[in-house]
């Protein structure tokens, strides 16, 4: 069960960042969102797991899992549902006033002057790279 | 206290000059000579302390902790120094009024001038040293901003910013050398230190801290190889350079080797670094001087050379050395800065200062000439002016100090450098003032009014009463020495007449040699272009231009702008940091016992990696994207759910719905492919740094997971019912335990929904507006936009869906809900009749205010919180009790309950204000839509009265006929 969580953690936490190494917004939010989901398991995952036990007091249970991790994940999830909504309406907003969602529009600009290589193209400054 | 206020005098003076230059120049000068005089005044009334050999203390802790302390002290050093910033300060005030044009704005130059006059008093009377840094720092600050005084000069910005860099180095040195000197010492109270004289030198960080100590110096007074920046810092108005660079600042370097000399001078290591910069320094000045066409480049270089002879002098660490020196820091006070008032008149009355252009002036302006010639032949070190005293007195050391057991090699450059002086001198007289009277002066000359030559021809008749006089300034320089050596002083006496000395000759031979100098000047011209000159500009200009290139090249390498390449930058450095911890570490398998993994797990497990898989081969495909997302937080709610988490659970389908649903309608304006752009080793590199990170996440969880460990929540399971009222653990955490997190976190939240407020309203408007405006669908619409079956179906389900909200709230506290959770149901319910019934419609329904709805919840939370004062306990300590109502059981309440609205509000307003914005950005981008309910009427036209169609408010409503 560990190996499982810990390689879906693994996986979500790879497939987060490729996302977030791409040349446009949308792919990068997504990414975002993907690591926050690895994040939150991450967090949920330091209380250890435990299957059919309870958060909630009650005269019948012998054992409790972790409520504290739980706790923060909670409040986790809620923050990053804010920070992605804020990321993807900044996005729109530099969509519609740019006209292009690449995510490196500003340096491709800059480093046209500097580099001659650089050929206007859309990501052309990170292609480079 | 006198003390202080002599240092915050200036400081708080600075003020006036720039309010009162509205009452004119005259008011304007005659305040800030108040200030200055106000605080030499004060500085007088402690003469007879000082004289008495008293050493006067005043001050009061600042930031202990630190060893940073405002506390000053007056010594006769100090006292000597203070005085001459102050009385030179109060003479070149009073110069200024009269050299500044109109066109200047003379209460800048006043403010900037009486801060520059604070930092230097406050240097030489701090009696802490972190202080003294302090105002050090302050000097070279403010001597930047009085050097690039004339703005509009290139030389003059250039100048400050040369001046800047240099003496700022040199401050950063010093900062280190003071810290080392302190930490030897164990106090950085300079009086503490002074005591610990051998104790420093016998430490092994002497040396470290020494050369430290002296690049400070060297650099503040431009002692070779250092010299370069004063010349060019000769860019700013006269009174400035006469003030800064004769009389003040570039002493204090000076002052501060004088000051440190008890405890640093005496050493071998001193006597050389010291004693041989000060000689080279002193050797070269006066060379370069010799040639220089300038007044002003003529005469700094001259003060290079004077600064390096005062040096050399400290350098000889003996008492009669440091006496001589002494008293040739106040000789050279008078006739230098004497001097440079009368090439700013030269300059001012000609509209020159070019020597070749010069000369003949002595009858156009007799005054002038009178008072440069005695200032000048008391530089020259002429007999009956008080240069020839000093000078002497250095040639006397020189003669009997040998250098490195050679007792030639000093008294032979010793001579060199005055013969030098003596050419100049002469030069500056017989260049400028004698000769034929020519008839190109770019201006007609003549005498300045007396505002600006009575300043100089004060510091002259001081050239001849101390040159006439000299035991005058005996117990002056007795005290001062006094201070500077530390100890009692030998037997001396301030004299003209000396006897046939080795000294005498040496003076004798450097008049004649300087006058033959002068004669052959042209000849001796020619040799000098002949040898190479090193530019100190150019080097310094390459070297900084070297910096910022490098700089530029590490800056353009990293930070390009690109966040693509800060992000694989970041990630690559995370990897990097964690496989160096894997590797150095243990691996050691865990010890818990793994939990067995059914079917169902591992059912699950293969959806979350094939969703993965899914979203990496169909990620250009954004629709699709979002949908698998959808599958992926489906999954993890479960996983949640079989995890003994159902809070979370609840939570996370729920923010689920609402996160899909805002990308869903940012999506409708943002491309829905993502186009091929990465080159396949681009994609390559990618996939080996998520790949990595992947394996780095994955590995380090699955460690943590087969590890035991000690949880601190024994606690909260153990105090949450009898002290949080409550048995759901995690939502007495978030309310009670952690209340102050979760109200941060609210309030956050609601920041957030604000942001996006302000995003989406703003693209109402400027280019974001036009495109909108001209916005093409680049999908098909759907033909049915209002779906009756969706329609009804949301409408019924509302009531059903807000009393599950309230349920959940309810429940919140003793079972899975609360308010996080019940917020994102009821405002999915509220989201579900935008979706369904169109913005127009919903809207006109709902009759809340988002932003209110935000503003209530945090201010609930906050009440309920700040109700605990009532009781006098700390901010959201809860309580609860039992309560018995007719007709029902007994309930409890909690005053966290009202804590938990104030989340529940909170997170409603956020969410609704976000994707509630993020319609109405749709609605203006579309063909007008029906308000109705359903595009198909079921009604007949007459029974509808309120919802008319009127093709309302729509701002698009011009696009009408375009699709």
């Amino acid at each position: 069960m560990e190996l499982l969580v810990a390689s879906g953690v693994g996986v979500m936490t790879a497939t987060g960042v490729y996302l977030l190494l791409r040349a446009r917004t949308f792919p990068v939010i997504i990414g975002l969102a993907l690591l926050s989901y690895a994040v939150n398991i991450f967090l949920f995952a330091t209380g250890r797991l435990t299957t059919n036990l309870p958060p909630v007091i009650s005269s019948t249970a012998t054992a409790y899992t972790d409520p504290l991790p739980q706790a923060l994940v909670l409040t986790a999830i809620v923050i990053s549902f804010g920070m992605t909504a804020v990321i993807v309406v900044l996005a729109l907003r530099a969509y519609l006033e740019a006209g292009t969602d690449e995510v490196d529009v500003g340096s491709v600009d800059t480093a046209e002057g500097e580099r001659p290589g650089g050929s206007g193209g859309s990501g052309a400054g990170g292609d480079q790279a | 206290m006198t003390l202080a206020w002599i240092v915050l005098l200036p400081f708080i003076g600075a003020v006036l000059p720039g309010l009162l230059i509205r009452a004119g120049r005259n008011a304007c000068a005659l305040t800030t000579g108040s200030v200055t005089l106000l605080a030499l005044i004060l500085l007088l009334t402690q003469t007879p302390a000082v004289f008495a050999g008293e050493v006067v203390q005043a001050g009061w802790d600042w930031l202990p902790w630190l060893g940073l302390n405002v506390t000053f002290f007056l010594d006769g050093l100090g006292f000597f120094f203070a005085g001459l910033i102050l009385s030179i300060g109060l003479l070149i005030i009073i110069y200024a009024r009269f050299y500044l044009s109109k066109n200047d704005p003379m209460g800048q130059f006043y403010a900037y001038l009486l801060l520059f006059q604070g930092a230097m008093v406050g240097i030489v009377l701090s009696d802490n040293i972190l202080l003294l840094l302090v105002f050090w720092e302050l000097t070279s600050l403010s001597s930047f901003l009085l050097i690039g005084y004339w703005k509009h000069l290139p030389a003059g910005r250039q100048g400050a910013r040369m001046a800047l860099a240099v003496t700022g180095m040199g401050g950063l040195s010093m900062i280190a050398g003071m810290l080392i000197l302190g930490n030897i010492a164990g106090s950085y109270d300079l009086t503490v230190i002074l005591q610990h004289g051998a104790e420093i030198q016998a430490s092994p960080w002497y040396l470290p801290a020494l050369l430290l100590i002296l690049g400070g110096c060297f650099t503040k007074s431009a002692q070779f190889p250092f010299h370069f920046w004063l010349p060019h810092a000769m860019a700013a108005p006269t009174p400035v350079s006469a003030y800064l660079h004769s009389a003040t600042m570039v002493k204090a370097g000076i002052f501060l080797m004088a000051r440190m000399s008890p405890v640093l001078a005496g050493t071998d290591a001193w006597f050389y670094i010291v004693a041989t910069t000060g000689l080279a320094t002193m050797a070269i000045g006066a060379w370069i001087a010799l040639f220089k066409d300038d007044l002003k480049g003529l005469l700094a270089h001259s003060t290079v050379s004077h600064l390096g002879l005062v040096t050399m002098l400290f350098g000889f660490g003996t008492p009669m050395a440091a006496i001589a020196g002494v008293f040739h820091i106040l000789n050279h006070a008078t006739f230098k800065c004497a001097l440079f008032m009368t090439a700013g008149i030269v300059d001012h009355e000609t509209g020159t200062r070019d020597a070749r252009r010069l000369g003949g002036l002595a009858a156009l302006m007799p005054i002038t000439t009178t008072i440069a010639t005695i200032a000048a032949f008391s530089m020259a070190g002429l007999p009956f002016l008080n240069g020839f005293l000093s000078k002497e007195m250095m040639l006397h050391e020189a003669a009997h100090t040998p250098w490195a057991g050679n007792p030639w090699i000093l008294p032979a450059l010793a001579t060199l450098g005055a013969i030098f002086s003596v050419a100049y001198s002469f030069r500056y007289v017989f260049h400028v003032f004698f000769g034929p009277q020519r008839d190109d002066y770019p201006q007609h000359p003549h005498d300045p009014p007396a505002g600006m030559f009575l300043p100089p021809m004060f510091l002259v008749v001081l050239v001849i009463a101390i040159g006439l006089l000299p035991f005058l300034a005996q117990p002056l320089v007795t005290v001062v020495a006094g201070a500077v050596v530390g100890a009692p002083l030998p037997e001396f006496h301030l004299a003209i007449w000396h006897g046939f000395t080795a000294a005498l000759g040496m003076s004798a031979i450097a008049v004649a040699g300087g006058a033959f100098l002068l004669w052959r000047h042209d000849v001796f011209n020619k040799l000098r272009l002949a040898l190479p000159r090193p530019e100190a500009k150019t080097m310094f200009d390459a070297l900084i231009g070297g910096l910022a290139a490098f700089s530029n090249l590490v800056i353009d390498g990293l930070h390009n702008g690109s966040l693509r390449r800060y992000l694989a930058f970041f990630v690559a450095a995370c990897v990097a940091v964690g496989a160096t911890a894997f590797i150095s570490g243990e691996h050691a398998a865990g010890l818990r016992a793994p939990m067995p993994a059914p079917l169902i797990p591992i059912l699950g497990w293969m959806l979350l990696v094939g969703a993965c898989i899914g979203i990496l081969f169909f990620h250009r495909q954004r629709l699709l994207t979002l949908v698998i997302v959808g599958v992926l937080g489906l999954i993890l709610s479960i996983a949640f759910i079989y995890l003994s988490a159902p809070d979370l659970a609840l939570t996370q389908i729920s923010v689920e719905v609402v996160t899909i649903v805002l990308l869903l309608l940012a999506l409708n304006f943002l491309p829905k492919e993502t186009p091929r752009e990465s080159s396949v080793t681009r994609r390559l590199r990618d996939g080996v740094l998520a790949g990595a990170s992947g394996l780095g996440v994955g590995g380090l969880i699955y460690v943590i997971m087969t590890r035991d460990f000690n949880s601190i929540s024994t606690f909260h399971l153990a105090k949450s019912k009898p002290e949080g009222g409550g048995t759901n653990v995690v939502n007495v955490i978030l309310v009670d335990f952690r209340g102050f997190d979760t109200f941060g976190e609210i309030i956050v939240l609601g920041i957030a929904a604000l942001a996006i407020f302000a995003l989406l309203d703003g693209a109402l408007y400027g280019p974001a507006a036009r495109r909108l405006n001209s916005w093409i669908p680049d999908q098909e619409r759907a033909k049915d936009r209002h779906p009756l079956m969706m329609v009804v179906a949301t409408r019924v389900m509302l009531p059903l869906a807000l009393v599950v909200g309230i349920f959940i709230f309810l429940r919140g506290h003793n079972e899975p809900g609360g308010g996080f959770i019940a917020g994102l149901v009821v405002a999915i319910a509220f989201v579900m009749q935008y979706m369904a019934s169109g913005f127009g419609w919903a809207e006109r329904r709902m009759k809340i205010d988002y932003h209110a709805l935000i503003a209530w919840g945090v201010l609930i939370a906050g009440f309920t919180g700040a109700g605990a004062w009532l009781a006098g306990r700390p901010f959201l300590t809860s309580d609860y009790g039992y309560f018995k109502l007719p007709f029902l059981e007994k309930f409890e309440l909690a005053t966290v309950m009202g804590f938990d609205i104030g989340v529940f509000l909170t997170v409603i307003g956020s969410v609704m204000l976000a994707l509630a914005n993020l319609s109405r950005l749709a609605r203006r981008t579309e063909e007008p839509v029906s308000d109705e309910p359903m595009d198909f009427r079921p009604v007949p036209d007459d029974e509808s009265v309120e919802d008319n169609p009127a093709a309302d408010s729509s701002p698009a409503g011009e696009t009408e006929g375009r699709s």
